[in-house]
């Protein structure tokens, strides 16, 4: 029991799904709230701005499609890092990953030679495997040299980035973009499908949810799965059953890179049909997926409903945009207030909070 | 300094004029174990009194209470004959009382000046660490503290920086000074050194609380010696009066309370074969020393000595967890020296490990699934890529019934089981496999009687199965009441070998401080 001015602390040892479930609410709540602030100091009724939020997000066929667009490279970033952080391997190159996989899906899609039906399916496989090698880079340097994998994976995605920029810049500039920094179109056999009037790729968004189901699978059923946990809760444990920390890393970062790289795909070939700025093929999904994967606590399956939601600020941030007249950026303070948050009930989750009483102990309040 | 009271106090031993320190009856209780039960501790002033014991004996416990750090369940503290409450270190040292810990707590990237004003009351604003240059000179002169005030902590040595501890503790003021297992991190010469400066202070009349497990440093340095076993001062005698073999005895504790049905063993194959095995510490400093022994089938050969003579790393080396730098392990004849732990393991090496929290279960995985743990990847719980969930439920139920495994389920947190039921779960992991080969690290440590027993039971079971057993043990009671053989080891070599019938503790009490090496010599 720690005390701290007029609150007790109790340490808590297993918080409860329905503690983790209303804690996260609260967290996401307490964010609404002091973003209504934000909106109010830039001179908009926060009740006006979450009434057209809600109006044209949740309440349009339109905003909803929006949503499943941005949804579609959250998740599978998402669902990647899940399976890096059950592992304790601190993966924040999603963002580096994604253009990986859309670098080699560029290449699948204009330099390859390919063409027809196996083409998309093609770019998705290079996809995965550029992701893969960009995660894997930092899992080798991890194990072998000890570098601080938040550092490596952080510094990837900065070389990665201007890798695109080269490319786009230098060789792959596309002879008919007339000087811009694009690469050519895309021929039409590397274009995803999308959803009638909307600029859903849903191969990509059911690519998806069959990734978040196959890690559940994994990480509950599997011996990769089960050493995977072992080396994350307790690296003591695993040396002492003789798992090996590079197998599991390695795996660990393949799947998580691959997935990351499978968002960037889907992104070139579903929406921009071309490589172009990095900032403009991933609006930070790498990073958001961050938030994602924590707000997920470790379950794939949950990262469908945080990645949806995710996806509805996202959502919102543009319509923020056009019809308050506020900046885009506006959703990264979004995001930061609730990651803020969130970590900020880790504490009630684990320590059991009161009031002191004189004379009397103290009394449970937040405890449930 | 020190300020003396004399006001009249109801208990005569506390208004002495020359008692420092009383501590009476404190009990302090943890979840499952009693730490310390109604302990009396005195210290008079201008004495070094040692603090004798095993680990888990209750001395670190005592001493925390002392400082602050934990508060007492029940008992009184008083200084100098007053009564006094310790809410925090902060109190303590406000009583003039220093701790130095076993594990420093310094700022490496830090001066040693500024880490003495490092929450120093009335230190100045401005260049603060200037102003405390002067005092530590002038304390190393006067104790024989040499240290350079302008010296960054990570550059010293362990010896230097345990000055920094005792000059932190002594510009605090304090009057008496805790010491915690201070020579475990020292070189031999700088054990020297620290007993020089404690005859200083002796001199200069502050009083030292000097905890110690090692029979020769009581000899040595103290003036007095308190006893503890299993949470209870078993004796405080004048050092003068008493022999190592008569400490040896109380610190471990004569009379054996279970008497274990133990039938005559029949040695068979040999199962465990080392030959001049060396290794390092973590500290990169030798630790085994040229070790060689075997262990056969239907045996137990204990292995008793002093912790931190080379006992972990001995347990590790063979369990594939450190690498030997020279001489070969053997297991059922076939050598494994340096193999990965895996492969030892499947060999049929059971490991019950010292760290049975850190190494021996996965906190935050079920009950079930620390049972299987590296046994995972092996039929019957794995086949190919696939874990056979409904063979892990059906061997849980199994183990938690044979090892009468108390927890709500197999799904619950390891973590959330008593330290006897997660030795439990973790014996019913090893030896499920029926492993020719145990290795038994502190199986009973820290444990209650019932738990012990029944780990006792389990253990003289394997070994009627046909089981060899390597025991390491810091209690010599455990080890006569199980082994066949006991092994002493010291300072990573074996002092010799006796059987438990013949030999007395006493004889094995000397071996264990080192004793035998001059005789044979």
């Amino acid at each position: 029991m720690k005390r701290l001015g007029p609150f007790v602390f109790e340490r808590r040892l297993a918080p409860t799904r329905t503690a983790i479930l209303g804690y996260s609410l609260l967290a996401i709540l307490a964010a609404l709230v002091v973003m209504s602030f934000i909106f109010w100091a830039y001179g908009v009724s926060p009740i006006k701005a979450y009434t057209v939020i809600g109006r044209t997000t949740l309440g349009s066929r339109f905003g909803l499609m929006e949503i499943l667009r941005r949804t579609i490279p959250l998740l599978l970033c998402g669902v990647g890092l899940v399976i890096a952080f059950r592992a304790k391997f601190w993966n924040i190159g999603a963002e580096g990953q994604l253009l990986a996989g859309a670098v080699a899906a560029t290449w699948v899609a204009l330099f390859s030679g390919v063409s027809g039906p196996v083409k998309l399916p093609l770019m998705f496989v290079f996809g995965f495997a550029a992701g893969a090698l960009w995660g894997i880079i930092p899992a080798l340097l991890k194990v072998k040299l000890q570098v601080n994998d938040v550092i490596s994976t952080l510094m990837m995605n900065y070389i990665m980035a201007y890798f695109v920029k080269w490319l786009i810049y230098g060789p792959w500039r596309g002879p008919t973009m007339r000087g811009f920094a694009y690469t050519d179109l895309f021929p039409r056999d590397a274009w995803l499908p999308l959803i009638r009037y909307s600029k859903v790729h849903w191969p990509t968004l059911l690519v998806g949810l069959v990734a978040a189901m196959l890690v559940a699978l994994i990480l509950s059923r599997t011996r990769l799965g089960y050493e995977i946990r072992v080396v994350g809760d307790s690296p003591d444990a695993a040396h002492y059953a003789g798992i090996s920390f590079l197998g599991v890393s390695l795996w660990v970062m393949l799947l998580s890179g691959g997935l990351a790289g499978l968002a960037g795909v889907g992104e070139v070939a579903g929406i921009h049909h071309r490589l172009l700025e990095p900032d403009h093929v991933s609006l930070g999904y790498g990073y958001t997926a961050i938030i994602v994967a924590w707000l997920a606590r470790g379950s794939p399956l949950a990262a469908i409903i945080t990645s949806l939601l995710f996806g509805l600020i996202f959502a919102a941030g543009d319509e923020i945009k056009v019809t308050l007249q506020m900046p885009f950026q506006i959703t990264g303070v979004f995001n930061g207030l609730i990651l803020f948050f969130l970590i900020g009930v880790e504490v009630l989750l684990y320590w059991k909070v009161g009031l002191v009483r004189k004379g009397k102990g103290w009394v449970g309040k937040a405890g449930s | 300094m020190a300020e003396k009271r004399t006001d009249a106090h109801p208990d005569s031993l506390a208004s002495h004029q020359n008692v420092a320190l009383l501590m009476r009856d404190i009990t302090k209780v943890f979840p499952g174990v009693v730490a310390n039960d109604k302990v009396t501790f005195e210290l008079k002033v201008g004495e070094v009194h040692a603090l004798l014991g095993e680990n888990g004996a209750g001395k670190t416990t005592l001493m925390n209470i002392l400082y602050g750090l934990y508060q007492a369940d029940s008992g009184e503290i008083y200084l100098y004959g007053k009564r006094v409450r310790i809410r925090s270190p902060r109190d303590a040292i406000r009583h003039r009382i220093g701790m130095v810990h076993q594990h420093f707590k310094l700022v490496p990237r830090h001066t040693v000046a500024e880490n003495v004003v490092l929450g120093l009351d009335g230190a100045p604003f401005l260049a603060p660490a200037r102003a405390v240059e002067d005092e530590i000179l002038q304390l190393g002169e006067r104790y024989g503290l040499k240290v350079d005030p302008k010296a960054y902590i990570w550059q010293l040595s362990a010896g230097e920086q345990q000055r920094v501890e005792i000059i932190k503790a002594l510009v605090r003021g304090a009057d008496i000074l805790i010491l915690d297992e201070p020579t475990s991190v020292l070189t031999p010469q700088e054990v020297e050194e620290l007993f020089k400066i404690l005859a200083r202070m002796r001199e200069e009349g502050h009083s030292v609380i000097f905890i110690t497990h090692k029979l020769d440093e009581v000899m040595e340095v103290s003036d007095r010696v308190t006893v503890m076993r299993r949470g209870k001062v078993v004796a405080t005698l004048s050092t003068a009066d008493v022999n190592k073999p008569t400490l040896a005895k109380m610190m471990v504790g004569r009379e054996v309370v279970f008497r274990l049905k133990k039938v005559a063993c029949e040695r068979g194959q040999e199962a465990l074969v080392v030959e001049d095995l060396w290794a390092l510490s973590d500290r990169g400093l030798p630790a085994l020393k040229g070790i060689s022994f075997s262990v056969c089938r239907g045996e137990i050969l204990g292995i008793a000595g002093v912790a931190g003579n080379g006992q972990k790393e001995l347990v590790e080396v063979i369990t594939g967890l450190r690498r030997a730098t020279r001489g070969k392990v053997f297991v059922l004849g076939d050598e494994v020296t340096n193999e990965n732990p895996r492969r030892i393991a499947d060999k049929g090496v059971a490991h019950i490990p010292e760290e049975r929290l850190k190494r021996g279960i996965v906190p935050e995985m079920s009950v079930a699934e620390n049972l299987i743990l590296k046994r995972h990847h092996r039929s019957p719980f794995c086949h190919g890529f696939f874990l056979n969930l409904r063979a892990v439920k059906r061997f849980a139920h199994h183990a938690i019934e044979e090892y009468a495994i108390m927890t709500p389920g197999p799904d619950t947190p390891a973590k959330l089981l008593s330290g006897g039921n997660i030795q439990r779960l973790i014996l019913a992991r090893e030896l499920s496999g029926e492993p020719a080969l145990v290795i038994a690290a502190h199986p009973t440590y820290g444990l209650d009687v019932g738990a012990t027993e029944q780990i006792r039971q389990i253990l003289l079971e394997q070994r009627r199965r046909g089981a060899a057993i390597l025991l390491i043990s810091e209690d010599l009671e455990e080890l006569m009441s199980l082994a066949d053989r006991i092994a002493v080891i010291f300072e990573g070599e074996i002092m010799g070998e006796v059987s438990p019938e013949a030999a007395t503790l006493e004889e094995i009490g000397l071996m264990m401080a080192g004793e035998k090496r001059r005789v044979r010599r």
